[in-house]
């Protein structure tokens, strides 16, 4: 029988949350790497028992991780991440020139076709490539030589490179994204890059329509449509229909178009989910309700999804990468709040419960559909 | 003072789980052995732990970790020092503390 494992990242360590199709009972395994941050582990699409995870923390640094049994038994592998000659510098708080300093690894985006083969965002923000299952990693420097790289400045969470989505149609292709230099795309294997922020407006940039310097949260893309991206922006939601070079606003009726994640329907292309924040200066949800809101029309047209999530004195944020969705015949969606709790929705989104209530922090949830 | 250095070395228990040993290490080194002498040999032992004593691109001690011997803090000491003659003969350990942190 199918069944999901829900691979969650955590400021204490990592939880594994497994169970049938039904998604209804569940087996809760962890804390995997106890008392350190994992930012974000996830599986091998052509290879499910692979899993890398991004352990760290601030006495000990960074580590990586890699499981070839589904999150059973761990082996460390290779975590030198060397900017390829010498990085020179980015903007700091304050506009002076600051040097490029690894300090972990933010997103893990394995190879579509090749298990051996995974990607790694990291801050200061630059993206690296293992070939040999995360033993070594070096740097496509191209994306951080891109010309604007010096004028790159750091969000209030750090230059991070939290972002990568991999083009199922095209090898060459993949998108990033930055905090706060924005959105990349390259279309020759990561060799050379473009900025990809038309049309985004950031009130906070001397340019508010700037190339480069926009805080992007996350972008999602379905993998039936690659040219088609959705953004969730520090502020707005956004849609490009072509594959990055012009965007366009869609948060339409949204309580609040601030927050991080964003995600699309397993087999709805125009069916999204956002969690509204606040603002970016109370980062949990409005009115104490935690409401995840879905739009079966490509953005504009936002309805509130509550049955299952509390509905008040709630104070919860969910951070970028703490979403994601199975391929089950009836999509199911998950998310994780700094609360600790992980939500399933088995329908779509139309109702939730609570897989767990009281992990640490949640910083990352990543969803494997299990033959 | 002996041809070979015996140090004993205390890790915290982080990083012992991290490599899948327990308890404190020995290393058999070249008299007089330095800092820098145990954690390469630390790190040729446990390659996992590579880079969590000291940065790997700086090869500098990590900013939260200091490192104490014979009821001293040794952490702005050379790395390349010798250490202490009580250290080198194996009377006393080199500990690797973690920063008190919490709230």
């Amino acid at each position: 029988m199918s069944g999901v494992r829900v691979l969650v990242g955590t400021r204490k360590g990592a939880f594994i949350l497994s169970s049938d199709g039904k998604r209804k009972d569940w087996d809760v395994s962890g804390p995997f790497f106890a008392g350190w941050e994992i930012y974000h582990l996830k599986g091998s699409p052509v290879d499910p028992n692979r899993i890398y995870c991004s352990q760290s923390n601030s006495w000990f640094g960074q580590t990586m991780q890699r499981s070839d049994d589904g999150g059973k038994t761990w082996e460390a592998v290779g975590n030198h991440f060397a900017y390829d000659g010498v990085p020179g510098t980015h903007q700091w708080y304050d506009g002076t020139p600051h040097p490029w300093e690894f300090k972990r690894v933010w997103h893990i985006e394995p190879s579509l076709t090749n298990p051996d083969v995974a990607y790694a965002g990291i801050e200061d923000a630059a993206l690296f490539r293992t070939d040999d299952g995360g033993h070594t990693w070096a740097e496509l420097s191209g994306l951080r030589k891109h010309g604007s790289g010096p004028h790159w400045q750091p969000g209030a969470g750090g230059m991070c490179l939290h972002t990568i989505v991999l083009d199922p149609s095209d090898p060459q292709r993949m998108y990033i994204a930055i905090s706060a230099a924005g959105a990349f795309r390259t279309d020759d294997g990561g060799a050379t890059w473009k900025p990809i922020n038309k049309g985004l407006v950031s009130e906070f940039m001397p340019n508010p329509e700037g190339e480069v310097g926009h805080c992007v949260h996350h972008i999602a893309m379905h993998p039936s449509r690659p040219g088609v991206l959705f953004m969730q922006k520090h502020w707005d939601i956004m849609r490009s229909d072509n594959a990055g070079d012009q965007w366009h606003e869609v948060s339409g009726n949204l309580p609040t178009d601030f927050g991080f994640v964003i995600d699309v329907h397993a087999h709805e292309p125009e069916t999204l989910y956002v969690v509204p924040i606040k603002s970016d200066r109370e980062h949990f949800v409005p009115d104490g309700k935690l409401r995840v809101y879905r739009s079966r029309s490509g953005g504009n047209e936002w309805e509130p999804l509550t049955r299952g999530l509390p509905q008040e004195n709630c104070y919860v944020n969910v951070l970028r990468d703490a979403m994601a969705v199975d391929r089950l015949d009836d999509c199911g969606i998950y998310f994780g709040t700094s609360g600790g709790q992980v939500y399933c929705s088995p329908d779509g989104g139309d109702t939730w419960q609570a897989i767990v209530r009281d992990l640490p922090a949640v910083l990352s949830v990543e969803v494997q559909t299990l033959a | 003072m002996s041809a070979t250095a015996h140090i004993r070395l205390d890790l915290p228990v982080m990083l012992q789980t991290l490599a899948k040993f327990h308890g404190e290490l020995v290393f058999e080194l070249p008299a007089p052995a330095s800092m820098a002498a145990v954690l390469d040999a630390l790190e040729l032992r446990y390659p996992s732990l590579r880079g969590t004593v000291r940065d790997l691109n700086t090869r500098q001690r990590r900013a939260y970790l200091r490192f104490f011997a014979c009821m001293e803090d040794i952490s702005h000491r050379a790395l390349e020092e010798p250490l202490p003659p009580a250290v080198q003969q194996g009377r006393e350990p080199v500990l690797v503390i973690g920063a008190v942190a919490g709230g």
